[in-house]
């Protein structure tokens, strides 16, 4: 399905291979107003993608169009070989996409554990009846999800958490929950919306460590938004820069870094 | 021995704590549809009446939509001339509630999703009637008997057990067996209830919807699968007090206002607990008997059970707005 031919092998060893997500001519307004303007990139196998631009670029609402949040009203989402039809967003993650959000959306009343286990729900399949009276399936299934939950959350270092109802939590902490229930659902896919954002140098490093981590482990491939740059250009293979909706430079972080209109755009030019 | 006046106050008590149960019953209704969808169902008294008038319908054969069929045909039919079991036409009755519970999400709620809480309230005060009219129409409005077998009248067993306790005027505690009966139904279904919400998959998705729409999304789960749910289970929950009161009192219109009495409940237990739900009915039927016994008769000239609760709720909502278990409100600024 994929282009194995263009897959290579990375200056650090992991290996990057065809392209898995194609966004083609995406056009998505609000009204009058244009949010995205006539984008196009590609996502490969294994890859850390960033998209990165200033505030109110465009680049949440490219990430709702992927995790189908918005419907785009010109272009096509072309995922694992085939064109996408507009999907709701539940039917987006069962395809193995998860994804955070920017402003934490999480089961605030449940505890850690429950809201990591609500990421394996679409990997149970085990019928009612069989959960009402716990025999067989149903069983092993809760035995087998619970092994693999208990893993993100060793991964991720929150163990001395797993009970706390998540309310109680800690800015930092909450976010790294929201990644473990993404994790979780064990995703082919993983967009990740400003997830160091809000965060102290710290816990921007402990997060940054997670996500290589993650893609290096799992091999999942990450889209990621973020405005703080240099984290961005530290762990990213690739990266889309995005202002007022347009699509201004991708490349790698290096390319982008030296491309005139990117550091227009965040140092601002002088109009004359 | 205890004297005798203490133990008329404990067997109203006791009579108090049975007629809560169903108050609770109805109020568990309420709680899970407002927990999962934000949505005031003022329809929920009517749903009780509802599967009540299925239930006996089915029961006795009655054709559906006699009236109709025979001023369009010129017919006379009535009656299919069978009877159905009480426990095949209660599994048909849980099917239509399905059927009801999948229409009402299909023709009216996927269509206001994101709407202020008002209209939401509005839209099943519009489904109310709509129902009462159907049923009606469906199974017609005279006053129905249900009998599926429920004992009824007082336990002898328990009154020669208790007759010791006082002196000679004291006979034994007089309970209903049919309480008796539908607080053991009422608790099975609470335990059931909590099970499935705590260790099933699409409990765990239940609590999730009630929790985060956006998070719950992005996990994977159909917010309208889960509300055709939530909408089901609160319609069996409705059956269940339904056919308590029916065989109570009789399957009739007034059978809808008993979702009057479990406002108060809703206020003292709080609009989002379950637990709430129970602990406030229990409280609204001892209180409101005992009120009755000990200041309403004798002082008040009677006829307090009327007021009482809702007078019992204008206090919570003055002193403890959120309800004995409901979330504090706390904005932050």
């Amino acid at each position: 399905m994929f282009d194995q031919s263009e897959s290579f092998v990375t200056e650090d060893g992991r290996t990057i291979g065809g392209v898995m997500m194609e966004m083609k001519n995406i056009t998505l307004r609000f009204g009058g107003v244009v949010a995205i303007k006539d984008i196009s990139f590609d996502v490969r196998e294994g890859e850390i993608r960033a998209i990165i631009g200033p505030n109110g670029a465009g680049k949440s609402s490219m990430l709702n169009v992927i995790s189908g949040f918005y419907h785009p009203q010109d272009g096509e989402v072309w995922y694992k070989g085939g064109k996408r039809p507009p999907m709701k967003p539940f039917e987006v993650a069962r395809q193995g996409i998860a994804r955070t959000f920017q402003n934490i959306a999480l089961f605030e009343g449940m505890t850690v554990l429950d809201n990591v286990m609500t990421g394996r729900l679409n990997h149970m399949k085990a019928g009612i009846l069989s959960q009402a009276f716990w025999y067989g399936k149903a069983q092993r299934e809760e035995t087998e999800n619970r092994e693999i939950v208990e893993r993100v959350i060793d991964f991720l270092e929150i163990q001395n958490i797993r009970k706390t109802p998540v309310g109680r939590l800690p800015y930092g902490l909450k976010k790294r929950v929201e990644l473990a229930r993404a994790l979780a659902a064990d995703p082919k896919l993983l967009l990740l919306d400003e997830p160091m954002a809000g965060m102290n140098v710290e816990e921007k490093e402990d997060m940054s460590r997670f996500i290589l981590d993650v893609n290096d482990e799992f091999g999942t491939t990450i889209v990621l938004i973020e405005h703080d740059m240099s984290v961005v250009m530290d762990i990213s293979d690739r990266v889309v820069v995005m202002d007022y909706g347009k699509k201004i430079g991708d490349g790698t972080p290096k390319d982008v870094r030296s491309n005139q209109a990117v550091i227009d755009a965040y140092l601002g030019v002088a109009h004359d | 021995m205890f004297p005798d006046q203490f133990l008329f106050a404990v067997e109203v008590m006791l009579n108090g704590l049975m007629a809560g149960v169903l108050y609770a019953l109805v109020a568990l209704g309420f709680v899970l549809i407002f927990k999962a969808s934000g949505i005031f169902n003022y329809a929920q008294g009517v749903m009780a009446l509802f599967g009540a008038l299925t239930l006996v319908g089915i029961m006795d054969g009655q054709v559906p939509f006699a009236h109709l069929i025979n001023a369009i045909f010129g017919t006379n039919v009535h009656h299919f001339g069978w009877h159905v079991p009480a426990f095949l036409s209660i599994l048909l009755v849980m099917v239509v509630m399905v059927g009801l519970a999948w229409c009402v999400q299909h023709f009216i709620f996927r269509h206001l999703v994101g709407q202020e809480p008002i209209i939401l309230f509005m839209a099943t005060i519009g489904l109310a009637y709509f129902m009462e009219g159907f049923g009606d129409l469906m199974w017609n409005s005279e006053i129905k008997k249900l009998d599926i077998g429920i004992p009824q009248g007082g336990s002898m067993w328990i009154e020669e057990a208790t007759a010791f306790l006082g002196g000679s005027n004291f006979y034994g505690f007089f309970i209903d067996k049919l309480e008796i009966v539908a607080s053991v139904v009422a608790i099975i279904l609470v335990i059931m209830l909590v099970a499935f919400a705590q260790y099933t998959k699409q409990g765990r998705a239940m609590r999730a919807v009630a929790d985060d729409h956006q998070a719950a999304l992005s996990v994977g789960i159909s917010l309208s699968f889960i509300w055709v749910l939530v909408w089901s289970v609160a319609g069996f929950v409705a059956l269940v007090a339904g056919i308590m009161w029916g065989a109570k009192s009789g399957v009739q219109f007034s059978l809808s206002l008993i979702a009057l009495k479990a406002l108060p409940v809703l206020m003292l237990g709080g609009f989002t607990s379950i637990p709430g739900a129970i602990v406030g009915g229990l409280i609204v039927g001892v209180g409101e008997k005992l009120f009755e016994f000990l200041i309403g008769a004798p002082f008040l000239g009677g006829a307090t059970e009327n007021w009482f609760a809702y007078m019992l709720a204008l206090l919570f909502l003055v002193f403890r707005p959120q309800g004995l278990f409901g979330e504090k409100i706390i904005e932050r600024v």
